[in-house]
């Protein structure tokens, strides 16, 4: 009974995927309409949003460029520089530590986890301020340093709080990581460090691509660690919308930022994907 | 930004339990867990215990928990905590840098808040809006408009109707580190100098359309209150041409101010006294070119879901003898003439909270209009995103 079953197998797929189409479309889909019909509106008088369809929103998008600037500069550096510190972790994790305490190591990588991001980064504030390290310094002379509220210090916030979402990629493809491929590299006469940029490298890239990829999404949306870190002057897209949602009360041109930032975050993934799939040749490229 | 009033605070074992205790009531009711533990009888007898389970008489008619939305170091913590032993009614406090995102807040809805302190100019638009209700000074027996200074509490007064009731007056002014800047301040034109030079990296401004923009304009020798485009325009070039120059754009500044992070400042009298109490050297100062006077009051939204709670915590805050410490915490001068009786002669003879009548000349109320014009709204906003 070739029909029945195909029924049958139907309704399994269809029970299997409703809770989680019905979330997105409630959670996902409904509020993207919303935002979109926002978008074409206008400002009410006392703010708000009031109906409308005008492009007035989208004209005034180069207002925002410098936020916007800022967060598709940081954003990919903040990934970059992640990706340099988190290799080494993950390579040291996958590679060279001993298996004894490899569980041991890699749940250390996720602790600060236990903690919230917003507590974590109030104490960077501490560490960067004056009683901080500007402290340390003066006493070897050096007076009056500022780190606090700086495009440096929102780097390094940046850095710690995405680090294990970096690592942790990177150790899986890591540790996927077939060992006699390393023994024939290394019999067939390369020196370990053409066999790293011959064998390990090309075949850790979808989990490079992975963080790179996950943590650019995470930070084109962030908003906490440039209010905290960077003193509401050195501000992102995340920080532009919350201003205002919640200071001008101009919800339409915060929709138009929006669906602008969700339009680049789509069109960055695409390009993302391709450059995957073209360094990882024809393989399946298992990407976020 | 909302904030646990005291999350700096180090948390000590009795207030723990007390977290813990408010966690269980929230998730369960009280008699629900009394039962299923068994501590029914233990509870009639600590309820002897004054302060320990004293809410018998009130649990009913307040709850448990209360939400207040007010501005940043503007309250003692022991008030809460007293009102607390009294009723038994925790207060969450929510702290506020703009009236503008407490606006923002109660136009999306589902604020949670049942008492909140809108400042004057705020208060028409509130009720334009619908978004507060009418008093009932039935319920604020301690409230007295006769003992009120007419001058600070006006407007919370709208067609007859009293919609709010006065919480303290006070100025926007200069705060200052003297041990680091030299120049001699006096105005709003030396601070926005003195910001690019002296103080340069070192100077705060408010996350605050209202006196952001309205210092930057008295600066240039306009109206606190403009909404001339053609004002607004050159108040945007100079903030724009500072902002590189400023520490951060914050209207919690005193962490920033004590821990010598930041230099100088823009400065609610409250902060300016308390400032000044425990650190000498920060100098408060008003702008001989003027500026902002403005008196803050108590209103409830119309849609707390606890009113009758934040008409107890009102009630309670209006009691002079409640005000008057409440006073010497924040520094926030009093509207109330039963409350100035009440104070000790240091605190009515500090010039920082009740400056000389001529220094408040120059300064302006918060006009209504700058709540909800479009043009400050926005520029506000691309001062902070260029």
């Amino acid at each position: 009974m070739p029909v029945a079953t195909n029924t049958k197998r139907n309704l399994v797929t269809a029970a299997l995927v409703a809770p989680a189409a019905a979330w997105l479309m409630i959670f996902l889909v409904l509020p993207f309409i919303a935002m979109l019909v926002f978008a074409f509106g206008e400002r009410a008088p006392e703010g708000g949003y009031q109906a409308a369809f005008t492009f007035a929103q989208f004209a005034r998008l180069p207002t925002r460029a410098a936020a916007f600037w800022n967060t598709m500069v940081l954003a990919p550096v903040g990934a970059l520089v992640c990706l340099l510190v988190a290799y080494p972790v993950a390579y040291y994790l996958a590679v060279k530590a001993n298996p004894r305490y490899r569980l041991i190591l890699v749940s250390l990588v996720v602790v600060p986890f236990w903690t919230s991001l917003l507590v974590r980064t109030y104490a960077w504030m501490y560490i960067l301020g004056s009683r901080g390290i500007p402290n340390l310094l003066s006493m070897i002379g050096l007076e009056d340093v500022r780190l606090l509220n700086t495009p440096g210090a929102v780097l390094l916030g940046i850095v710690y709080g995405y680090l294990p979402l970096m690592i942790m990629p990177i150790y899986v493809s890591l540790e996927k990581l077939d060992r006699r491929l390393l023994e024939a590299s290394a019999d067939l006469g390369a020196k370990p460090v053409s066999t790293f940029f011959g064998v390990t490298l090309p075949l850790s890239l979808p989990g490079v691509m992975t963080g790179v990829a996950l943590v650019t999404i995470l930070l084109l949306g962030e908003y906490l660690i440039p209010q905290l870190l960077g003193g509401g002057k050195v501000f992102f897209i995340g920080n532009a919308l919350v201003d205002l949602f919640l200071q001008s009360r101009n919800w339409p041109f915060g929709s138009a930022i929006a669906v602008t930032l969700v339009a680049v975050v789509v069109v960055i993934l695409m390009v993302a994907m391709r450059i995957a799939f073209r360094v990882a040749g024809t393989r399946q490229v298992d990407l976020v | 930004m909302t904030k646990w009033y005291r999350e700096n605070a180090p948390i000590t074992a009795e207030q723990l339990a007390d977290e813990l205790m408010r966690l269980k009531r929230g998730s369960v009711t009280r008699r629900h867990f009394l039962g299923v533990t068994g501590l029914g009888l233990a509870t009639a007898v600590l309820a002897r215990q004054p302060g320990l389970f004293s809410s018998t008489a009130f649990a009913q008619d307040l709850g448990t928990q209360m939400s207040i939305a007010t501005w940043p170091n503007y309250h003692d913590p022991a008030t809460f905590e007293a009102f607390q032993a009294a009723t038994g009614v925790a207060v969450e406090v929510n702290v506020f840098g703009s009236n503008e995102e407490m606006l923002a807040k109660l136009q999306a809805g589902g604020t949670g808040w049942d008492l909140f302190v809108p400042t004057n100019y705020t208060i028409s638009t509130y009720v334009k809006l619908g978004l507060i209700d009418e008093l009932d000074l039935s319920k604020l027996p301690n409230y007295d408009a006769a003992t009120e200074t007419a001058r600070f509490t006006n407007e919370g007064v709208v067609d007859g109707k009293t919609y709010a009731v006065p919480k303290n007056w006070g100025t926007t002014g200069i705060a200052l580190n003297s041990t680091k800047i030299k120049t001699p301040i006096a105005s709003w034109k030396d601070f926005f100098e003195v910001a690019m030079t002296e103080a340069d990296g070192r100077a705060m401004v408010h996350d605050y359309q209202l006196t952001t923009i309205g210092n930057a304009l008295v600066s240039l020798g306009y109206s606190f209150n403009s909404t001339k485009p053609d004002e607004l325009a050159k108040a945007e070039e100079l903030l724009i041409k500072v902002k590189p120059h400023l520490y951060a754009i914050n209207s919690d500044y005193q962490p920033s101010m004590r821990a010598t992070d930041a230099w100088m400042t823009m400065c609610w009298t409250n902060d300016g006294a308390q400032l000044n109490r425990d650190m000498p050297e920060i100098q408060f100062v008003l702008g001989k070119d003027g500026g902002e006077i403005w008196s803050d009051f108590y209103a409830i939204p119309k849609s707390a879901a606890n009113k009758a709670a934040g008409y107890a915590l009102l009630n309670y805050l209006m009691k002079p003898e409640n005000a008057v410490k409440e006073h010497i915490a924040n520094g926030a001068p009093t509207t109330d003439s039963r409350v100035l009786k009440l104070l000790p002669a240091d605190v009515t003879g500090n010039k920082i909270v009740y400056p000389d009548e001529a220094s408040l000349t120059p300064l302006e109320f918060g006009a209504a209009v700058t709540l909800t014009d479009p043009g400050r709204a926005e520029l506000m906003a691309r001062f902070k995103s260029a």
